[in-house]
This record gives structure tokens, sequence and C-alpha cells, in this order.
């Protein structure tokens, strides 16, 4: 029961998270490619609730930020002018989901533009190309483990269920696969692909590039189970009943490869994410204006970033907690499974 | 040693393999190094194809893939479009400094696995296998890129730590123990990264292989004869659970190559990440190939080690003539 429980938790998790990226629209305050070109490079603003003469206010305010005397790159709070924090305030339209218009944003504020993240070098809110930039990077990580497990399980089962010298060629090729460090293999598969493209095209390329990569491990857990699934006493009396190989396949041995092909899905979903956060900080994958996990930090390769704007490194962090709950998932899938196999 | 030699055989498909496949690959490659040139007014298209055809561009897959070899064989790996020069020796300067890198940070890693894994197996259960697990599974879940990032702000905010590049201003005219000194502190960072997303992973093999072996009659009896703890642990236990450590060896090597591409262009360090990226962004076909053989070399030469060592320490596979 526990396990089942632990397995819970972790879904509730990832939904929440999905949750909250998939209606970024509501939790972001500004669009992703709104620019403020007063405001490059505006270090977070700090909620208080505590103003400067002591009084104590229940809903939190923050100081907008104003160009320091003399500087034209440094910036300070406004204590003068205290603007408070609304919520669910109507903001700047958006389409949820990317079908329902909407104008409802989880907060926002009158007379200044609030920066919880941070702002860019044009001035954009970094909080919402943070939770837009994970659309990008997560569905790039669903759909190239789509791709992955699809060729895993029709690789693996053709070797499994046919054997003989097509498993023979299939399991070499595998190998070749598995040997490779697999970011140079991901590196050379790029290089062959077109570099200047649109982003579109450069999000599709992504996806088959590392969904084409990773289809070797999926498919040699696939292939034994199935080879251990057709020698099964029910499925070897199905067959002598004339059953056809198509529907053994389809009523017998592909349920018994679920749990496997579910958690090497839990397992690649973080890393599929990773290369294109990899590919697009090094300026291999999706390009501005949109906003993905990898090219929201491309810029902090130049020195001059790094040095003074410490908060443009926060949307590195951003991937943790998802990476926490995928691997939770595994493990408690994997506990599942062999509990499962246990009671069976 | 006919467990070595088949080992052999399949390191030489292996290559042969990955050489054939990027080549296919590269002939999808819609474009070339002088595709671009097309775009150029002042470039006539007869001049694109003769230098084109000066390259061998032109040529079907399968001549110019049989001059590649040739030029493999020669150490050249081909010709570098917009270096103008052969790849090999472009490739070896980089290859250096990547192999520094990862040969460092595979011996750390090693090094602090073992210990750590070893006494996580032994305290099962109690306060110090539960601490370096949590420590692990924190360490998990952060990728290399965040964590290679992360330290290179804080090198840099806190000036303790050079930021970047592999050598300081005036390194020639240091004398042999500065230039080592200079050397060990450009590497920290980088190799700080490496052995820390490479560590979770080792030391949770390390501790499983460890707590199979345990148990083991032969062990508890030896403890009975009142062998010495460090003695039976690392002698005896560690030596039992070496099998399937030594193949995890080979593959901690091809990650720690994986993860040195992408800590290199974080860190600025001359090595072959930058390197090839470069020639990505450049279209500069046999330098990503040479890049993508190169490491596979590495890895093969790294995976034979491990079978060297799993044949010396491991007596089945020394008297099963048929060992698989």
């Amino acid at each position: 029961m526990t396990k089942r429980r632990k397995l819970g938790t972790w879904l509730v998790a990832l939904v929440a998270l999905h949750g909250i990226i998939a209606c970024a629209g509501f939790f972001a305050p500004y669009d992703p490619v709104a620019q403020d070109r007063e405001h490059p490079y505006a270090p977070p603003n700090k909620l208080h609730l505590l103003d400067t003469q002591g009084h104590v206010h229940i809903r939190p305010f923050f100081y907008p930020l104003r160009m320091r005397e003399g500087f034209f790159d440094r910036y300070e709070a406004d204590t003068s002018r205290r603007i408070p924090l609304k919520f669910f305030v109507n903001g700047t339209r958006y389409k949820l989901f990317g079908w329902v218009p909407c104008s409802l944003h989880l907060f926002g504020a009158d007379g200044a533009r609030i920066y919880l993240l941070g702002s860019d070098g044009y001035g954009r809110d970094q909080l919402a190309r943070v939770l837009y930039g994970g659309q990008v990077s997560l569905l790039a990580g669903w759909l190239g483990v789509g791709i992955t497990i699809f060729l895993g399980l029709v690789i693996g089962a053709a070797a499994g269920y046919y054997g003989g010298w097509r498993d023979e060629v299939l399991m070499r090729f595998s190998e070749l696969f598995l040997a490779l460090p697999w970011l140079y293999l991901l590196f050379g598969l790029r290089a062959f692909l077109p570099l200047a493209v649109s982003p579109v095209k450069a999000f599709l390329l992504i996806v088959v590039v590392s969904g084409t990569l990773g289809w070797a491990r999926p498919a040699r857990l696939v292939r034994s189970v199935v080879l251990s699934a057709k020698e099964r006493d029910f499925v070897r009396a199905a067959r002598g009943f004339g059953a056809s190989d198509e529907y053994l396949f389809r009523r017998h041995i592909l349920p018994e490869t679920s749990s496997v092909l579910l958690t090497q899905a839990a397992i690649l979903v973080p890393q599929y994410v990773l290369a294109e956060m990899t590919l697009s900080f090094l300026g291999l994958g999706v390009p501005e204006p949109v906003a993905s996990w990898g090219n929201l930090l491309a810029n902090l390769q130049q020195y001059s970033v790094l040095m003074s704007y410490w908060w443009m490194y926060l949307p590195a962090l951003a991937i943790v907690p998802f990476f926490l709950s995928y691997l939770g998932l595994a493990s408690a899938l994997q506990e599942w499974a062999d509990f499962s196999k246990i009671g069976a | 040693m006919r467990f070595l030699l088949r080992r052999l055989i399949h390191a030489v498909f292996l290559l042969f393999g990955v050489s054939i496949l990027t080549f296919l690959f590269s002939s999808l490659a819609p474009g070339d190094y002088f595709g671009e040139m097309r775009l150029d007014p002042h470039i006539a298209p007869a001049t694109v194809a003769a230098l084109r055809a000066q390259y061998q561009l032109d040529q079907p897959l399968p001549v110019r893939y049989a001059r590649w070899v040739k030029s493999v064989v020669r150490g050249d790996l081909g010709f570098s479009f917009s270096y103008n020069s052969p790849v090999g020796p472009l490739l070896w300067v980089r290859a250096r400094n990547t192999l520094l890198l990862t040969v460092t940070a595979t011996l750390l890693t090693w090094g602090f696995a073992l210990p750590l894994g070893v006494w996580s197996a032994e305290r099962l259960g109690h306060l110090p296998d539960t601490l370096i697990s949590w420590t692990m599974a924190g360490l998990l879940v952060v990728p290399d890129l965040a964590l290679a990032l992360g330290l290179l702000l804080f090198a840099v905010r806190s000036g303790w730590f050079p930021t970047g590049g592999l050598a300081s201003i005036g390194f020639e005219n240091l004398s042999l123990l500065d230039k080592l000194r200079d050397l060990a502190l450009h590497m920290i960072l980088p190799v700080v990264v490496l052995v820390l997303t490479a560590l979770p992973v080792v030391v949770r093999h390390v501790r499983a292989a460890m707590v199979g072996v345990l148990d083991a009659p032969f062990l508890r009896a030896a403890r009975g004869q009142g062998i010495r703890r460090h003695r039976l642990l690392y002698r005896y236990a560690l030596a039992a659970a070496a099998n399937p450590l030594i193949s995890l060896f080979g593959f901690s090597i091809g990650a720690l190559l994986s993860g040195s591409l992408l800590v290199e262009v974080v860190m600025s360090w001359p090595g072959m990440g930058p390197f090839l990226v470069q020639a990505i962004l450049s279209r500069d076909l046999y330098v990503v190939i040479g890049g993508v053989l190169l490491s596979t070399l590495f890895l093969v030469v790294g995976n034979f080690g491990a079978d060297l060592l799993l044949y010396w320490a491991d007596p089945r596979i020394r008297t099963e003539p048929e060992a698989k």
C-alpha cells in the first residue's frame, strides 16, 4: 500500500508542476516577449510587508526601481512609492493552453512592472520567460520520449519476437548507440542538420534528434521482456489455439512491456529536457525570441552578464524540481513493478 | 586470452560502425561549408563548384568514405575547411586538454566513490548510509549545466578561482612548479563539476554491489577468523564485488566524456567542446566526424582497459575459456 502511495505522491507533484507550466499565461504577470526598454537587466523586486516607517501591511508590496543618480545601469529602490501587489488582476491578453482567450493573471501591479526574477537585457520579465520556456522545453522532452518509446517498442519487439538474424543485427546496432558518449552523438547528428531555421523547425529538429538517439536501451529492455513473455504457458496455449501473431502481440505481449516502458519514459523525459537545454544553450537549438530553458541561460556565456547580473542564473534552477519528481517517479515505478511481480 | 581478443575485435568493429554511421548522417546534410558562398554575388558559381571539386565534396559517398579512411590511416582524419589544415593535429591539441580533464575526473570520481560506497554499504540503514544516500540524491537532481553555471557564478563573484581558460596570462614565463600550480588552479572548477555529476551513479552502484557481497558466507567466516575490518572490506569484499563495477568503470568514462564537452564550453576550457561547437556552426564536416570518432576511440580504449582490469581481477574469466 505504501508503494502505491509513494507513486501517487510523485504523480501529484508532477501534475502540479506541469500544471503551473501549462498555465504559464495565468501565473506569469506579463507577456514573455513584451519588452520594457526602460528597465534592462532590472534586479528582482523584493516583496515587503514592513515599510520604511515601520508600519506592517497585510498585503505584500514592493518599491519600484529607478536609475541611480549618475549611473546608466544601476538601479535603486524608490522607497517613496509603495506599490501593493494585486491578486487575480486583469492584464495582458493571452491564450490559455494556446486556445482559450483569457486575461486573468495570478498577480500584477499598477503603476510599475514587477519583476520577481528580474528582467533580461531587453527588459523582458524573466519569470514569464521561465514559465513559457518551460512549455517549450518540457514539450520537447515529451515528444522526444514519445518517439524513443515508439522506436524502442517496435525494434525491441521485432528483435525479441522474431529472433534469429534480425535479433542479432538489431542488437549489434543498439550496442553501437549505447556505447557512444551520447552528447557527442547528439552533436554529430545536429551538425548535419540545417542551422538557421525558424523556431518551430528548430524545435522539431531537437525533438527528432533526441528522440531517435535514445532508442537502444528501451529496445533492449523490451526485447528481454518479449523473450520471456512469448514462452509463457498461456501465450503458447493461445498460439496452439490458432491465435495470430498480431493478436498474440497486442493481447498478451504488449501489456507485459508497459511497466518497463513507463519506467524508461520517466527516466528519459528529464534527460531529453536537458538535451534541449544543452543544444539551445550552445545556440544549436530553439532561437530567440522564443524562450526555452536552454536559451534563457545562453547569455550567461558572456562574462559581463555573469559578473553583474546574477539573477540571470535563476532559470537554471527551474528544472531541479522536475528532475526530482521524475526520478522519484521512476524509482517508485521500478519498486512497484518489482512488487507486483512478486505478488503475481 | 580469447576473451581479450574478442573484445579487441569488437572494439574495431565499433569504430568502423561509428565512422560509417556518421558518414551516413553527413550525407543527409542539406548544404555544406561552401553553401554560404553561393549566396555571395562576388563569387562565381563556377568557383564554388571548383572548390567543392577540389575538396571532393562532389564525389559519391562511398568514394568520399574510402578517401577519408585513407587519410585516417595517415593520421590526418580528413581536412578542415575553416582552418585549411588536416583535422588530426588540430583535434589532437584539443583532445589532450579534454583527456586531462576526463582522466583526472575519472580517477577522482572513483577515488571518492569507492570509500563512500563501501562505508555506506557497511553501515547500511545507519546514519552514514542515510547521509550519503541523501547527499547523492541531492546531487543527482542538479543537472550538469546548472551545476557548472552555478560554480562559475560563484567563482566570478568570489574571485577565488580563475574563471575560464587553461592558463593565466604570462604562463610561459613561470617556473615549472608555478606552471603546475596554475594549471591545477584552472582545473579545479571543471573537474569539480565533472566529479560531482558522475559521483551519485557510481556511489550507488558501489553500494549495491557491496551490499550484495557483504552477507556472503565466506565473508562472515573471514570475520569470524578475526581479520581486521579494513582488510576485510577492501581486500576481500571489494574484490568479490568488483565485476559489475569494472564494467561500470567503462561506462563512466563515456558519461564523463559527454559531460566534459558541455563543461568545457561553459568554463571556456580549450578542449574538444568549444572546438566542436565552432565546427558545427561553420559546417566543418570532417572536424565533427573526427571529433565523434576520437571520442569513440577514447571510450573504446577506456573500455578495453576495463576489460584488462576485469581479466586481471576476476579469476572466473581467466579460467573459463568460453567465458561470455
